[in-house]
């Protein structure tokens, strides 16, 4: 084998995403310091996500790309998921601004700040499904969450804002150690940090698994990663973090952010970590999660607090295909649970951002969530933004008409008993009819009567019915045509 | 695609085109009459299924054929290869009686909907509803897919829901608002825990089998014991939610009280089919090996639930709630039919479907008018009927006798055959539950006659004496179809029976 040669060869069309989104960054800061005007900003940003999403759609239709190797191991891998991530986050940025803007229209919101800081975490929700190692990976996970700590204290003035700001804040910090501390015990324990280095390491030599550094090591890996897609038992910043933050960025931190933890999960569980140790806890914590977060729901009186812990209940049902990686068969049964998680999470994050976007539409401009009562008769005010909420949270309840979500909960199920994991797809099941009392009664809600109390006029904001439109639109078309999510899903 | 495919699929795309119509639709009284005439075009196109049969009417025979269930005409295209789920639509002669029966039910309940519509919504809504609720019962009995079985399961539980909390109820006041809100929530939870069971019982199939198509898995041959055990043991317990099969019944009479009038026409008429033909189809299809292990649970439960339904039946005090706890009763009969595994009993359990779809439609048309005239449902306010509205009471009358089985109307067929294939069946345990059976089918004629006598006999009631003695035009053209129906079936089993025995033996064949 001849000595490796000192200067990497960098493919820098695999970078291509991650530039055009770091790109977008600068360009969006020196657009606002130059122009200083917000509308001017506001485009520069969405016209950057929609680069970044092109050009990772570009990239990632071609073969698989790898950079930033040393031998055969490379920290930065563009495959298919990658892509489908790198095009993805951009997508959920460009709708989380078109909710923004009654927001920022209110004025009490930097824009160039809000943008900035917007583009900055796209940067690393872009880098993060190409990490091929846990540096990296941890790396890119940090620079998807940091602007946020900024972006959820943005409502000046608002007490709970800036709670929320140092909840998360210190909660995110706690598990990035976490991680962090786990990453090193791993390398002490096995000499790598690239996650298919580690794969095969821990794979070669099983008696490393009796080592109980190695155990610990996991185990820290997995539960900092489980912070940040909030499952419980560390779930508790979410409901919080949600309700403080402005709507928007509450619709972020559920989608993109979200999405980011759990590709970073299925990263470092893909290629890294040992499945029979990984798969009876993550079962534990799926089912936790997912009752936790649907039992609590059943009792919540306010929009944001009832949508966040639902979306904790959600990521129960992302995680449970996870849960059955120890009874699976063979590599094919594995990566078949690995594709089932990342597709629920698509149908997921489409979901989540039409029911966002139907609270910001349907409530006045800039203000919080509300209370549930707040959305009484909103449906026969506005028939069809209405409707556009009413369905998202039928697909998020996983019921016809929202076929999507439908077809989300049957690929969790089908991959469970694929997997033999029968116990835990019953599990799923019955946490679907819990799902489905809190998400009827909102629904219901946007019909019910308004009563004697006068509603004040909204005047939904188009961007936002736009995003509204946008989202369903794609919800019913990935709903008649599931298919084009799992290909991608699983490639 | 010859012209049987192709009306197959208008069957399931004229309700569903109809609906979207329907909402795009200005005006409201036009927005309902477009959707009858959708609802009346499928039932055309439903009854013409059956003109382009290869087979005449004895059909074929079980022994030189093939597969277990033979459709007359099948449409099978790719859909969502990633999830086993095919757009695979068949009908055969299980299926068509129900289709037709649901068919026509909807476009009565249209029909009926042009002439009154029940307070609380627009029109059109309830007609688009209606039309939905169709397109998920007619696919439901047409999918040939278990995954598709599934979906269009799940299809009806959302719009019926809406039709109870937004037009069912009487009155606007917070109490009665609140009991029918309950009502439909606890409808919409029981059934999505029946059919969540029925995604896991059809998921456990699919991964041990490699295939969702009811007609390669029909028979079971490739399942083991274990497998099957668990898939009849899911499926059993999801459509025994939707039947009901006492005691997973009490979401019922909840939902039938509550719901309009035609809600709880579709209700009973043809959504509580969707269990027992699952069962049948689905359930004893897929899961022989386990329908026969747990045939004598099924068989007992079956007539807890006739003999529960019936005693219950004679402490009820609101007409509506009494025929919604008569369902669980008949419905007893349909599933002990199906409990035996014999040709008697599942062709018993058929014409059961049948009868009782026709006939409880009848009654609660009947109720529905009788509670819209006099404002009330407690049987200690209605008496006297035959004085004020001999017609309506005459009607009533006739619909009560279908209703108890008595011989030449078409309750007959069903109870009294369920009951001999429990005897035919065999054994202290069988014989002791046709014994039992028969106790109950003699309840049911005490409470039903029990029901004439309060509410067609003696003095007239204050609501009952302001009744006006005619009936409305709309309402003789909605129940006359039904009531001529009662007769006809009760006549000529055969017009159900005929189609259902090849499939039926061609079923039991396989089983055997």
């Amino acid at each position: 084998m001849s000595e490796p040669s000192l200067v990497q060869s960098v493919d820098n069309v695999a970078l291509l995403p991650a530039y055009l989104a770091a790109g977008t960054a600068v360009l969006v800061l020196l657009v606002d310091l130059l122009l200083a005007r917000p509308a001017a900003t506001v485009a520069m940003a969405g016209t950057g996500a929609v680069a970044t999403a092109l050009g990772a759609a570009a990239v990632g239709s071609g073969p698989e790309r790898r950079t930033f190797c040393v031998g055969v191991d490379c920290s930065y891998v563009f495959g298919g998921r990658a892509a489908l991530v790198a095009a993805l986050v951009p997508l959920l940025v460009l709708g989380v601004l078109a909710l923004s803007g009654p927001l920022l229209r209110a004025g009490r919101t930097p824009v160039g700040e809000f943008c900035f800081l917007l583009a900055c975490s796209m940067t690393g929700g872009v880098v993060l499904g190409a990490a091929g190692d846990l540096i990296t990976l941890i790396v890119a996970l940090e620079v998807l969450t940091l602007p946020l700590y900024v972006l959820v204290g943005l409502r000046r003035g608002s007490l709970a804002s800036a709670e929320a700001a140092v909840t998360f804040f210190v909660v995110s910090v706690v598990a990035t150690t976490l991680t962090l501390l786990g990453a090193a015990l791993l390398y002490a324990a096995t000499g790598g940090l690239h996650l298919e280095r580690l794969g095969s390491i821990l794979t070669e030599r099983p008696d490393l698994l009796d080592l109980p550094l190695t155990t610990v090591a996991v185990t820290l890996v997995v539960a900092g990663l489980a912070f940040k897609v909030a499952a419980v038992p560390f779930h508790a910043w979410a409901p919080a973090t949600y309700d403080g933050a402005p709507l928007p960025v509450a619709a972020y931190l559920s989608t993109a952010s979200k999405l980011g933890g759990v590709v970073a999960l299925l990263a470092v569980l893909q290629h890294a970590l040992p499945h029979q140790v990984t798969g009876p806890v993550l079962a534990l914590v799926a089912v936790l999660t997912m009752t936790v977060g649907n039992l609590v729901a059943l009792r919540q009186r306010r929009t944001v607090r009832l949508l966040a812990w639902s979306s904790v209940a959600q990521a129960g049902y992302i995680l449970a295909p996870l849960g059955a990686l120890a009874l699976a068969a063979d590599a094919d049964a594995r990566t078949g649970l690995y594709a089932a998680a990342l597709a629920y999470a698509v149908f997921f994050v489409l979901l989540e951002l039409a029911a966002f976007a139907g609270v910001v539409a349907l409530r006045p401009a800039g203000a919080d969530g509300g209370s549930l009562d707040d959305l009484r008769g909103a449906a026969r005010r506005h028939p069809w933004i209405g409707a556009g909420l009413a369905f998202a949270l039928v697909g998020l309840a996983g019921l016809p008409p929202g076929l999507a979500g439908l077809f989300a909960k049957v690929t969790v199920v089908r991959s469970l008993l694929g997997g033999d994991a029968g116990w835990l797809a019953l599990v799923v099941a019955v946490n679907a009819v819990i799902g489905l009392a809190y998400y009827l009664r909102v629904a219901a809600l946007l019909y019910a009567p308004s009563g004697e109390v006068a509603a004040p006029a909204i005047r939904p904001a188009r961007a936002v019915a736009a995003a509204l439109a946008v989202a369903t639109v794609v919800a019913v078309v990935v709903g008649f045509a599931p298919q084009v999510v799992l290909d991608l899903a699983g490639r | 695609m010859s012209f049987g495919d192709f009306l197959l699929v208008a069957v399931l795309a004229l309700p569903a085109l109809g609906a979207l119509l329907v909402a795009a639709t200005p005006g409201d009284r036009l927005a309902r009459m477009v959707g009858t005439v959708a609802a009346a075009l499928t039932l055309v196109a439903a009854v013409a299924l059956v003109a382009g049969r290869d087979a005449g009417w004895s059909g074929y025979l079980a022994d030189d054929v093939a597969g277990a269930v033979l459709p007359w005409h099948s449409v099978d295209l790719p859909w969502v290869p990633g999830l086993d789920l095919r757009f695979h639509l068949g009908v055969d002669g299980i299926s068509w009686p129900l289709v037709v029966l649901t068919a026509l039910l909807t476009l009565l309940c249209c029909g009926y909907s042009l002439w009154r519509v029940p307070g609380g919504g627009s029109g059109r809504a309830l007609v688009a509803l209606l039309l939905v609720v169709e397109v998920g019962i007619l696919g439901t009995f047409l999918a040939l897919d278990l995954v598709l079985f599934f979906l269009f399961f799940e299809v009806v539980l959302l719009p019926m829901y809406a039709i109870i909390v937004g037009w069912g109820g009487d009155g606007t006041d917070p109490a009665a608002v609140d009991a029918r809100r309950r009502a439909g929530r606890k409808f919409a939870l029981y059934t999505l825990f029946g059919s969540v069971l029925l995604l896991v019982g059809v998921y456990v199939v699919v991964a041990a089998a490699g295939t969702a198509d009811v007609v390669a898995l029909t028979g079971g041959t490739d399942l083991s014991r274990n497998t099957q055990l668990a898939a009849f043991t899911l499926l059993a317990l999801a459509f025994a939610v939707k039947s009901p099969l006492w005691p997973l019944h009490s979401w019922l009479p909840d939902a039938h009280t509550q719901a309009p009038t035609v809600g709880s026409v579709l209700l009973a008429g043809v959504l509580l089919k969707m269990g027992t033909y699952g069962l049948i189809r689905v359930a004893v299809g897929v899961a022989p090996e386990g329908a026969r292990w747990a045939a004598p649970v099924l068989g007992v439960l079956a007539v807890a639930a006739i003999l529960v339904g019936s005693l219950v039946c004679l402490a009820q005090t609101e007409l509506k709630r009494l025929i919604a706890y008569s369902s669980v009763g008949h419905m007893g009969f349909v599933l002990l039919g199906v409990a035996t595994l014999t040709a008697t009993g599942i062709q018993a359990a058929l014409i059961g479907n049948v009868a009782h779809g026709i006939i409880t439609g009848l009654l609660f048309f009947l109720a529905g008018a009788i509670k819209d005239r006099a404002h009330s449902g407690a049987l200690s306010e209605l008496s006297g009927l035959r004085e004020t509205a001999p017609r309506l009471s005459g009607l009533l009358a006739f619909a009560a006798v279908a209703s108890l089985g008595l011989p030449g109307l078409a309750g007959f067929w069903g109870e009294a055959f369920a009951v001999v294939a429990a005897v035919e069946a065999g054994g202290a345990l069988w014989t002791t539950l046709a014994v039992l059976a028969a106790v109950g089918g003699a309840l049911t004629a005490a409470y039903l006659l029990r029901l004439l006598r309060q509410v067609t006999h003696g003095p007239p009631s204050p609501p009952v004496a302001t009744f006006n003695p005619g009936l409305a035009g709309a309402e003789l053209a909605a129940w006359t179809p039904l009531v001529l129906l009662a007769l006809a079936v009760g006549l000529a089993p055969t017009l159900v029976l005929g189609v259902a025995e090849a499939p039926v033996e061609a079923l039991l064949g396989v089983l055997r």
